[in-house]
């Protein structure tokens, strides 16, 4: 972020922090939905945007942490957003484990066994592993999450806890990007073998940022299993790792305005134009089509700082 | 004393025997060059020092330690340094942080004192910047730190990995071909640089096609023909030998 930028953040900022003023609640909502999908859109920049490394599954991560809360919550009544480390901890360490034997595989070849990864996942769920998933129906019955004694129940509270972590994540992976790990990231994908050759771990860095990207992830479906009371596997289909996949390169691999602004329109343009129903998928693609021709470094491409 | 010694090393690549039995040494503080024809195995002996290649027999020992079965990070930590034949830059990365890649091992940080942005972890940047400054100031690059490395002119870049390898603090800079693509002056200035890196008490391996700069730079010569050795010795030595003279610098000489 140049000086330049600055007047930008300060005024979205200020507008996002007064938006549920003047909205109601059916956009409110539909807020929330683009906070999450940016959330796990930046977690997903991470390791695909910085580091370069194709990762198709990332629903699968996603799954992880609303699943650990679900079941923690309504099985052990353990206060939903206490959970929220524990996700991000089962969901990074099932990363760690899946990626481990794979992680060194090159590009397409990583892609598809992401695309594996995050299908075995969902259909664990559906079959309902370990009898602790609920199968296709999912779990209901997860509880409100409450903060210092307040129940966040209303769309307009959810917006400040999910727009609220946002902005933590925001600031922490800006401070990230900007030491030697980002920049570890960056020689990854840049170019592994000079990486390597000037004394970067590059095995070791590949893992780690698979882990934090889902354990990123997971917390961020804490969030959503707070928000929606209820999950299923059909929330986490292979169409999910899909749409964060393409938010992170429409956006602009590497660059979190750019990530930022293409959650809002790949979440939140649909939703404007409900009222042309399924044409309106029709448009969508023709309009990522003509991007990737027209712009294919994405809306706001990473710079060199 | 001898840094680097090769004992017998082979590399084969299915039928091919890229690298046959070479044996040489790296004495301290010296400036030696790796010569040979196109397709001799020079680059692959040095892909075989750095570790991106295993030798199937043979041996490398730097400063007593075996680098055999070492990563190439590993075998960078120890002191080793390298450039590459065809420039392999960080390319939408600034000239500062592909020096900073160098600076790498050296620096401890992790995710967390990053995101909390600790003192030690801002003390520790602010200490690595510098010194990648004063690496680009010394290959002069000192007024480019902010350009893109790949917005640098091709004889820039070729000093620009000069400077992200000399940020490891090597004790051994390996070279592949530092004068490849530049011009007489570039070269002349290259010369200059390869003598003020061996200032500084490091030694230098390094591969060339430009036999005035090899002539010139280098203490002792090592040439390969057919990934074997054929001779060994210093530059007026070597240039007189009828091996080599048959198998290169006749060919060359005479076009």
């Amino acid at each position: 972020m140049g000086r330049l930028d600055l007047p930008f953040v300060v005024a979205f900022t200020v507008l996002m922090t007064i938006a549920p003023l003047f909205l109601n609640a059916y956009h409110v909502d539909v807020l929330n939905s683009i906070g999450l999908y940016a959330l796990l859109a930046l977690s997903l920049n991470l390791i695909l945007g910085e580091a370069g490394l194709f990762n198709m599954g990332h629903a699968a991560f996603y799954a992880m942490g609303a699943y650990t809360a679900a079941i923690l919550n309504t099985r052990y009544q353990i206060p939903i957003l206490w959970t929220l480390p524990l996700s991000g901890l089962v969901a990074g360490l099932f990363a760690l484990a899946v990626a481990r034997p794979v992680v060194h595989l090159r590009g397409d070849y990583l892609l598809i066994v992401t695309i594996g990864v995050g299908e075995i996942v969902r259909i664990a769920l559906v079959n309902d592993v370990f009898g602790i998933t609920g199968g296709a129906n999912g779990i209901f019955g997860i509880s409100r999450p409450k903060l210092f004694g307040f129940v966040i129940r209303q769309p307009q509270h959810f917006y400040y806890l999910i727009w609220g972590f946002v902005a933590l994540t925001i600031f922490l992976f800006y401070r990230l990007k900007q030491s030697r790990f980002g920049r570890a990231l960056n020689y990854l994908r840049e170019d592994e073998v000079a990486a390597e050759g000037s004394g970067v771990n590059t095995a070791y860095y590949k893992l780690a940022v698979f882990g934090l990207g889902a354990a990123w992830a997971g917390m961020a479906g804490t969030l959503f299993a707070a928000k929606m009371t209820i999950i299923s596997p059909e929330s986490f289909s292979f169409w999910e790792s899909v749409v964060l996949f393409m938010i992170v390169i429409l956006g602009g691999a590497g660059n979190m305005a750019g990530v930022l602004l293409a959650s809002f329109l790949v979440i939140g343009l649909p939703e404007l134009f409900r009222e042309f129903s399924s044409a309106r998928m029709l448009v969508f693609g023709l309009v990522m089509m003509i991007m990737m021709i027209v712009r294919p470094q994405g809306l706001l491409p990473a710079r060199g700082r | 004393m001898d840094l680097l010694t090769l004992h017998h090393l082979t590399k084969t690549f299915g039928g091919l025997t890229a690298v046959k039995e070479v044996s040489f040494t790296v004495e301290k503080g010296a400036v030696v060059g790796l010569i040979g024809p196109n397709g001799a195995g020079k680059t692959t002996v040095f892909n075989l020092i750095t570790g991106h290649y295993r030798p199937n027999q043979g041996d490398m020992v730097f400063d007593g330690v075996s680098l055999s079965d070492l990563r190439t990070h590993r075998i960078i930590a120890l002191g080793i340094a390298r450039t590459f034949q065809n420039i392999r830059l960080f390319q939408r990365l600034t000239a500062l942080e592909n020096v900073l890649a160098g600076r790498h091992y050296r620096m401890h940080s992790g995710i967390l004192s990053a995101m909390l942005r600790l003192p030690a972890q801002r003390r520790e940047e602010q200490e690595a910047t510098d010194r990648a400054l004063q690496e680009l100031e010394f290959v002069g690059l000192g007024s480019q730190a902010l350009t893109m490395a790949r917005n640098l002119a091709y004889g820039d870049q070729r000093r620009l990995e000069i400077a992200r390898a000399l940020a490891t603090e090597p004790r051994l800079l390996i070279l592949d071909e530092p004068a490849g693509g530049m011009n007489e002056q570039e070269t002349e200035a290259l010369i200059g640089l390869i003598g003020r890196i061996q200032q500084r008490g490091v030694t230098i391996l390094l591969i060339e096609h430009d036999m005035r700069l090899v002539m010139r730079a280098c203490e002792k010569l090592v040439v390969l023909e057919y990934g074997g050795k054929i001779a060994e010795g210093p530059p007026e030595q070597v240039r007189h030998d009828p091996k080599v003279i048959e198998a290169y610098l006749g060919a060359e000489d005479e076009p």
